[in-house]
């Protein structure tokens, strides 16, 4: 079943074009890479789907519904799951407090003045830390983590609203080469049992061809190849970036 | 309003904005190159005009114009060396209060050296009489400022685009780090432009003395004109503060020839707050570049977990029994510390873990205070509807002032919250025959059954008691969970749901109501209120209550409170200059404990 649909998608920054008519789709519990040098405009990608930029053309559809002209917390309700590129976690905050914190967001109880916050929703943060691998240091500062725990974090923060679409970009960046692979797998898992499309932008090719259900190859603001691992593999033009002419 | 008067209003205007630009252009040098709001700007301001005053007699106006701009530029070097270039890797939040401390000093200075009363300086010798334009009579040394100004801007801006030194400069404001790393000598760098920014507040001070009388409270209004004049034209940007003053110089003039002088600040204010909406950087500037390397990570707060709440308790006991114990002196002075903690832990509420140091806080205490007098004179109130609806007129001024507030951070965030006190201020002292100008009201007495000193301290200590333990709860419910995440990561709170700005003005307006219930509250307990009950320096003390006991503690504020206001009585028994004290309290604090007391103790004893 199709989950997100982009159709056109064009972004400009004053004379430069950081993306011309991107258009892909990504299933549930497809797990699909975009790749491409920097400046291709992955993180462009990413940051209008979420809603932290505005398209110039073009439409996102997430099961049917436009995101287009929503804020990021609108999105964010409507099932879009996100974590960055460099981590961003509440840092006085523990790691439990901030699964917390998204769940009491889903619950629509943030401007509660009264009811004690240790107490929310402190079983089901520790379920989906439990998920991520996490629930030993549930109670550590976020701000004492090491930066692969902190994508973990990044993680169950991104499922605590059963997602129907999860953004990640560069998920893998800054961890050891063994923990890359754990990580994605788990993400790969995720999307299999509770039907999640994941979408991630990668640079660790062992990763985006070991694991990536589909890749999206962007070059220059263009999508240039869209396929399964082997078929974007072989492909004329993706070699050419990559390897250069032949 | 015929043509030459309106002629007249506009080159009144332009006279005026000459030494507003001087003044903003001095500040927006030395914020373009160090990144600190200087909030002695005004004070220097003021010592230029006291110095030609009192020289000229001796030297003549213009050797008295030259010298006390020289004198006041020495003052800046001095100060950067002294204090400032210690607090260049300091927060920002304690680089303002240590210019803040000095603005107190350089007051209690100038009241020591030159005492209360205004002093009029002499005219300028050969541009005393007026010149006719179009049938009116015009000042003519109004006519030389307007020919100042420009000659000055072009000086200026020659010196920073025609010599190495103003390349440096510009190189510094651009890009800090870039400029260190090319081997600028920044400390000479900072010492200068401090100089040459307090020589031109010097001489826009001596130059404006024929215009107006020095006088004490010089200071403060120079400094929220040139906020509003650096916000309007854009931080860091010289023609951009000289563009904005020749619009702040004719709204002033024109509200004053109009006969709405009262209005003039709130125009001002209204002015910069558009400006601020639709250009966040000012008509001039540009946005600026994001400090490089981490934001800071603030610490987690603390909770009252049972052991604290069972001390807490155990002293809420103790504090029912106090009038048992004391005498009426000891009851007035127990009543001010519950007052002031409760606005101490209102200020904190937003300012630790919603993270906006609002630097007029005392406009809702002050908003409170009047609220609650005017309720119980003018509309003949009982003291607890009073008490019970003054509150709603600081809820409202914190809603209107937190909605501009929320949109901006650091620096333009605490000029735009003193501008506002400011403007509350201003309207709270020239509105005589509604809050009785300067002189305030008096005969705000409480109803018989709290006329008492201790039934009096025992409503405080209820209703403040309550306040506090509202307050700290909220902080510990989803409410100040999600100020805490809006401050520590915008992004990431939007990406979870989070209107961060929603919340923030939420957590501004309730601050302001409970700084509108001690102000209530303290207005029956003095029976009058003056003007200075929300003056900027009331505000400060409350940032001072605050740092002092911690701003990323739960409790400290509160201890902050008890300390300030207990020192306070003692230094007012005891020291003359009290003020002066209080900001030399706040130096030392600032150098020496940059985590406030209660932050350095448990640092200090944690491990």
């Amino acid at each position: 079943m199709t989950a997100l649909v982009v159709q056109g998608l064009t972004k400009s920054y004053g004379g430069v074009q950081a993306l011309r008519g991107v258009s892909f789709s990504v299933s549930t519990g497809e797990l699909v890479a975009i790749i491409g040098p920097n400046g291709a405009g992955k993180t462009t990608c990413f940051n209008l789907l979420n809603g932290q930029l505005a398209p110039d053309a073009g439409d996102i559809t997430l099961d049917g519904r436009s995101l287009v002209g929503r804020a990021p917390r609108d999105i964010w309700r409507l099932g879009v799951g996100r974590t960055f590129q460099i981590t961003a976690t509440f840092g006085s905050m523990s790691v439990r407090e901030n699964v917390q914190m998204a769940l009491v967001s889903r619950e629509r109880r943030l401007y509660a003045p009264f009811a004690a916050f240790p107490r929310l929703y402190a079983a089901e943060a520790d379920a989906l830390l439990e998920r991520v691998g996490m629930l030993e240091q549930a109670a550590r500062p976020c701000a004492l983590l090491a930066y692969g725990d902190l994508k973990r974090v990044e993680l169950a923060i991104a499922l605590a609203n059963r997602p129907r679409l999860l953004l990640m970009d560069e998920p893998t960046a800054g961890m050891a080469s063994e923990e890359r692979g754990a990580l994605i797998a788990l993400a790969r898992a995720l999307a299999k049992t509770d039907g999640i499309a994941v979408l991630f932008t990668e640079h660790d090719m062992e990763i985006v061809f070991g694991h990536a259900d589909r890749v999206l190859v962007l070059h220059a603001g263009e999508l240039i190849a869209v396929g399964a691992p082997e078929v974007v593999r072989v492909d004329a033009r993706v070699q050419e970036l990559y390897l250069g002419a032949p | 309003m015929s043509g030459s008067a309106l002629l007249l209003q506009f080159l009144n205007g332009l006279a005026g904005a000459n030494s507003l630009f001087l003044v903003a252009a001095g500040l927006s040098l030395i914020f373009g190159v160090s990144r600190i709001v200087n909030f002695a700007h005004g004070s220097l301001y003021m010592l230029g005009m006291y110095v030609a005053v009192w020289l000229a007699p001796a030297t003549g106006f213009w050797a008295a114009v030259l010298l006390a701009a020289l004198i006041v530029a020495a003052t800046g070097a001095l100060v950067e060396i002294g204090v400032l270039r210690r607090l260049y890797q300091a927060p920002e939040l304690l680089q303002l209060l240590a210019t803040f401390a000095l603005v107190l000093i350089v007051r209690d200075f100038a009241l020591w050296a030159w005492g209360p009363q205004d002093m009029l300086g002499p005219r300028a010798p050969g541009f005393g009489d007026a010149v006719f334009i179009a049938g009116a009579a015009f000042p003519r040394y109004d006519l030389l400022l307007i020919a100042l100004g420009p000659l000055v801007f072009v000086l200026l801006h020659a010196l920073l685009t025609r010599t190495r030194w103003g390349t440096l400069v510009r190189a510094a404001t651009e890009d800090r780090e870039m400029a260190a790393a090319l081997g600028v000598n920044q400390r000479w760098l900072f010492t200068g432009i401090f100089g040459l920014g307090a020589l031109l507040a010097g001489a826009g001070g001596a130059l404006a003395v024929p215009r107006e009388p020095a006088s004490l409270a010089v200071d403060l209004a120079a400094i929220s004109d040139a906020f509003v004049v650096v916000v309007v034209g854009g931080l860091g940007s010289v023609p951009g503060a000289f563009l904005a003053a020749l619009v702040i110089g004719e709204v002033k003039a024109f509200c004053i020839g109009y006969g709405y002088s009262e209005i003039t600040l709130a125009v001002e204010f209204i002015v910069m707050a558009v400006v601020l909406v639709l250009r966040p950087w000012g008509l001039l500037g540009k946005p600026l570049p994001a400090p490089r390397g981490a934001a800071a990570v603030e610490p987690p707060l603390g909770r009252i977990d049972r052991k604290a709440a069972l001390a807490l308790a155990c002293l809420a006991a103790l504090l029912a029994g106090l009038p048992l114990a004391g005498d009426e002196y000891t009851l007035v002075l127990a009543t001010d510390i519950l007052v002031f903690a409760l606005f101490a832990v209102s200020l904190h509420f937003i300012m630790g873990p919603g993270g906006l140091a609002s630097f007029g806080h005392a406009a809702y205490l002050g908003l409170g205070a009047y609220g609650a007098a005017l309720l119980l004179l003018r509309a003949h109130a009982p003291t607890e509807a009073a008490l019970a609806l003054a509150p709603l007129l600081a809820l409202g001024g914190a809603a209107l002032c937190g909605w501009f507030a929320v949109r901006l951070a650091g620096v333009y965030l605490a000029m735009l919250t003193l501008a506002f006190a400011q403007i509350v201020w201003s309207i709270a002292f020239q509105w005589d025959s509604v809050t009785g100008g300067s002189n305030g009201l008096i005969g705000v007495w409480p109803a018989p059954w709290l006329a008492s000193k201790s039934a009096y301290y025992y409503l405080a200590l209820l209703v403040c008691g309550i306040g506090i333990a509202l307050l700290w709860r909220a902080l510990g419910a989803p409410l100040g969970y999600t100020l805490r995440a809006g401050r520590d990561a915008p992004l990431r709170a939007d990406a979870i749901g989070i209107d961060v700005r929603r919340v923030q003005w939420i957590g501004f307006a309730i601050a302001g109501t409970f700084a509108g219930i001690a102000g209530a509250l303290y207005a029956f307990s003095k029976g009058s209120i003056s003007p200075e009950t929300l003056s900027v320096p009331r505000s400060v003390d409350a940032l001072v209550m605050v740092l002092l006991g911690g701003v990323q503690t739960l409790t400290g504020p509160a201890w902050g409170a008890v300390l300030f206001v207990w020192l306070q009585d003692e230094l007012a028994r005891e020291v003359e200059y009290w003020r002066a004290a209080i900001g030399a309290v706040v130096l030392a604090l600032v150098l020496v404990f940059p985590r406030g007391l209660a932050g350095y103790l448990k640092e200090r004893f944690a491990r």
